[in-house]
Order: C-alpha cells, then sequence, then structure tokens
C-alpha cells in the first residue's frame, strides 16, 4: 500500500499537469488513444519476457509521435489519426496477448488498475519518469501556454509549435506509462481531463486551472486508493469516479457563484 | 534601410486550385501605415499569411525587412492578430497572462520572465488601456476588450510589424473607433509599421496613409484621398 500511495503522489500530480495542455488543445481523448497503444506494449512486454512498463512506454511514446505526425502533415484529421492509432493499439495488444497466453486477471489490472501490483522497481521507474515530466512542464510551462493561448500568433512569432506538440505528446505517452499500474490504462485519459475540467469551473487565472487541476488529481488519487484499500474496490475506477465527483462539485460551485453575483458575462 | 514587406510578382493557390494571388507585387516601408482592403475571397488574408510566412507563394519572393519570409531572423518581433482574436480556451486566462505570453519568443523556450519583460507587459497593457482589468479573466471581459488584450501580447513583443487581420469583426462600434484611435497612436508614438487587412476600407481609411486593395492582384495602391469614387461603391469593388 505504501508503495502504492508513493507512486500514487506522481500520478496524481502529472496526469493533470499534462492534462492541463491537452484539454485546452481540445486533445483531451489523445490519452483515450495512447491508452490503448499502451496496452499494446503490456501485451509485447508479457509475450516478450521484458519489463512491461519500458515496453509500454516505447509503444505509448511511437503511438504518440504517430498521432502527432498525423494530424501535423495532416495526412489524417485529428478525430481520425486517434482513430487509425486507437485501433490498431487495442487490436495489437488483443493479438499479441492471446499469444502469450495471458488472457487472465493480470491483464485485467493492467487494463483497470490494481494495488498489488506495484512493485519498489516500478516506484523508482515511475518517480524518476514522472519527475522528469513534471520538470519538463515546469521548463517548458510558459512556451506551452503561448501556444495554448494563440497558437497562430506564436507560429508567426517563430515559437517551435511542431516541437512543442510533439513534446506534449511524448509527455502523455509517458504520464500514461507511469500511470497504467495503479489506474488502469482504460481510466488513465480520465485523470488527465476531469482534474483540469473541474478546476476550470473554480479557478481564476491560467496558472491557477493548472494548480488546482493538480491539486485535484492528487486528492483523487490519494483519497481513491484509502478507499479501495479499505473497501476492497478496484483503484482505477475508485480514483476516476472520486474525479468525476469532484468536476460535478466544481460545476455545482461555479452554478451557484455565477447565480449569486448574478454575473453575466459581457458580450 | 531595407523594406519592411517587399513582394515580388507573388502568386499562390490553395491545393493546386485557382490562383488566390497573381503576380503581386508590394513594397512597404519601415514605419508605414498600410490598409490593405477588398472583397471577401479576394486574397487579402492570403497576402498577409504570405508576407508572414504562414504561406508559402508558389511563385516571386517574399521578404521581410530585407531577408526571405520564410527564414526571417526576426520572428519574435513580428506581432499577429488573427481575425477574431479572443480566447478560444475555456481556462480562465487573464490579460496579464496573455500579454506576458507575447515575451515568449523574446526570451526563449526555457527562458522565465525577467523584472525587463514584467515592465513590458504592464507598459503594453496600459497602452491599451486595460490597467483595471489587467488580472481579470479575459473571458469576463467584451469582445472589444479581448481583442485589445491581444494586441496588448502583440506590442509586448515590442513588434517592428504589426499584422492584424480584419480587427473590426465581431467587435460593436464603439470598439471599432477604440481601435482606430489605438493604432493611430500606436502608430505615432511607437513608429512601428503596421499591416491592417480589412474588407471595409471605410473603416480605416480615415487614419491609414496608404491603401492597398486586393482583388487575385492589386488593382489600387495609394492615398486614401487619391482613391477613384467608383471604388467607393461596394457593387464595384464586389463585382
Amino acid at each position: 500500500m505504501q508503495l502504492a500511495f508513493a507512486a500514487g503522489i506522481v500520478v496524481g500530480l502529472l496526469a493533470p499537469a499534462v492534462g492541463f495542455f491537452l484539454v485546452q488543445r481540445r486533445l483531451s481523448l489523445i490519452g483515450d488513444g495512447i491508452g490503448h497503444v499502451a496496452f499494446a506494449g503490456v501485451a509485447a512486454g508479457t509475450l516478450l519476457g521484458l519489463p512491461i512498463v519500458l515496453t509500454a512506454l516505447v509503444t505509448s511514446v511511437a503511438g504518440a509521435v504517430g498521432i502527432e505526425w498525423l494530424r501535423s502533415r495532416r495526412r489524417a484529421a485529428g478525430d481520425q489519426a486517434l482513430a487509425l492509432v486507437f485501433y490498431t493499439g487495442i487490436a495489437a495488444g488483443v493479438v499479441l496477448i492471446s499469444l502469450a497466453g495471458a488472457l487472465d486477471v493480470d491483464l485485467f489490472a493492467y487494463l483497470f488498475g490494481s494495488l498489488l501490483t506495484v512493485t519498489r522497481t516500478d516506484v523508482l521507474v515511475i518517480a524518476v519518469l514522472g519527475a522528469t515530466g513534471l520538470a519538463v512542464i515546469a521548463g517548458l510551462y510558459r512556451a506551452l501556454s503561448a501556444v495554448v493561448l494563440d497558437e497562430e500568433g506564436a507560429r508567426v512569432a517563430g515559437v517551435p509549435i511542431g516541437a512543442l506538440n510533439v513534446v506534449t505528446a511524448v509527455l502523455a505517452a509517458i504520464t500514461i506509462a507511469v500511470s497504467m499500474r495503479l489506474v488502469g490504462i482504460l481510466l488513465i485519459a480520465a485523470l488527465m481531463v476531469l482534474p483540469v475540467v473541474a478546476a476550470t469551473r473554480v479557478a481564476w487565472s491560467l496558472r491557477s486551472t493548472m494548480l488546482l487541476g493538480m491539486a485535484i488529481g492528487l486528492a483523487s488519487v490519494l483519497v481513491g486508493l484509502t478507499v479501495a484499500y479499505y473497501a476492497d474496490l478496484p483503484p482505477g475506477g475508485t480514483i476516476v469516479l472520486l474525479a468525476a465527483g469532484a468536476t460535478l462539485a466544481a460545476a455545482l460551485i461555479e452554478s451557484a457563484r455565477e447565480g449569486r453575483s448574478g454575473s453575466q458575462h459581457p458580450r | 534601410m531595407p523594406l519592411a514587406v517587399e513582394l515580388r510578382g507573388v502568386g499562390f493557390a490553395y491545393g493546386g486550385g485557382q490562383p488566390v494571388l497573381r503576380e503581386v507585387d508590394l513594397a512597404v516601408e519601415a514605419g508605414e501605415f498600410v490598409a490593405v482592403a477588398g472583397p471577401n475571397g479576394g486574397g487579402k488574408t492570403t497576402l498577409l499569411r504570405v508576407v508572414l510566412g504562414l504561406e508559402h507563394a508558389g511563385t516571386g519572393t517574399v521578404r521581410l525587412f530585407g531577408e526571405p519570409a520564410q527564414s526571417f531572423s526576426g520572428r519574435s518581433r513580428l506581432g499577429y492578430l488573427a481575425q477574431r482574436s479572443q480566447l478560444t480556451i475555456d481556462a480562465p486566462a487573464t490579460v496579464r497572462e496573455v500579454v506576458s505570453a507575447g515575451r515568449v519568443p523574446l526570451r526563449g523556450l526555457l527562458g522565465g520572465l525577467r523584472v525587463s519583460d514584467r515592465r513590458a507587459v504592464t507598459e503594453a497593457i496600459a497602452r491599451v488601456g486595460l490597467e483595471r482589468e489587467a488580472d481579470r479573466p479575459l473571458t469576463r471581459l467584451s469582445g472589444g476588450q479581448q481583442q485589445r488584450a491581444f494586441i496588448a501580447k502583440a506590442l509586448a513583443a515590442e513588434p517592428a510589424l504589426l499584422a492584424l487581420d480584419e480587427p473590426t469583426t465581431g467587435v460593436d462600434s464603439e470598439a471599432q473607433e477604440t481601435l482606430a484611435d489605438l493604432l493611430e497612436r500606436l502608430h505615432q508614438e511607437l513608429g512601428v509599421t503596421i499591416l491592417y487587412v480589412s474588407h471595409e476600407f471605410g473603416a480605416v481609411e480615415g487614419f491609414v496613409e496608404r491603401l492597398v486593395l486586393v482583388r487575385g492582384d492589386i488593382v489600387f495602391d495609394g492615398s486614401p484621398a487619391d482613391l477613384p469614387g467608383i471604388w467607393h461603391d461596394p457593387s464595384h469593388l464586389h463585382a
């Protein structure tokens, strides 16, 4: 349980920090697509007897870069690029996992998260990758925000949009690889998106939206793990339900605040 | 001193279709305030995008301050206000955060803001008259105020060239007048080169030095006072 908590702190902070930039750019579903590619990585790792976090990381990064390449070259519309990678990933995963003869309970843990599968080595890998991801976000925060706020203006001013988009996609891939043990491949995208959506309703600036999103993500993970442990529930589902509850609560707070002030946005 | 903008024999077509621009020659001196007008579909926005390097000219050459536009080394000093420059994200970004983004190209990807950057941001916000709204989210401001915030963002980069694409679209007449006054003042005080694209040149002819009418190619280039009366008839322009 201590190992799960240690990994949870990293996951709870990293997922909304990366999700913040995806949500603002209307790319909320990209995490779902990369998650399905990570499934192929889990299957490949199982089949080949390699470290599963590593194989999931490699396939996730490849999928993320592939989606970004298809989008940026306009080889396919954004949703089509996502669909192509999404279905190829899940299909490859099913075939590989079947070849490995591992259609069992362990697979279920990767899909929906588990408290028991987190090892010391996992925590070390998650800590290193998570810290790297957070450091990259801290360093590039202003540049990534400039793209979010005015992509065309940033492009004119010489900001390397393509490189920053690839960095964002790779960060999303890292997040999925480090989070799949705890939250599960099929649910991690929700932890990237829901805390940010909740924070957007009650925050007062761009920076506060990101920080509040990270706080909601962290609280959802830590409370979710505790509830899952004592109630013997799957951690991924519990964490995501808490994040969804936070989103609902934030929407209610926003409605109450607007109702009290009677505020109408000026046109 | 090199020309701010120089186009020689520029032609452009989207995806191999009908040409939008044909053999366009245009020279803009540094410090000029030029309005580029014309009918919808006449190619004025395309012309601006080609100038800024957002589109590649199919034929001819495009230079910014003496350098090829595509590889222009002073991009951080280009200010651009796209059509309907309003916040497209849901997060409540404040005026100061939006304007601060204008300093990012000057500082590089990893650079934080210095004291001089914060001062430039505060000055840019003051220039557009949004001091009292500096820490308010843009989502709480009117369309005209949001537009001024984006102009402040462009100004924060201390631009050598300020390009505005249909800046009066979607804002009320009061905001349009405020914008006209603001641009005239910025031009006089900062001496910045301004390219102002609009489909309704009546909104700008009163305060620009030079009017360029585009309809595939350039059909008029001169002082608004010299514009033949027939061009004031919209049916002629759009024919």
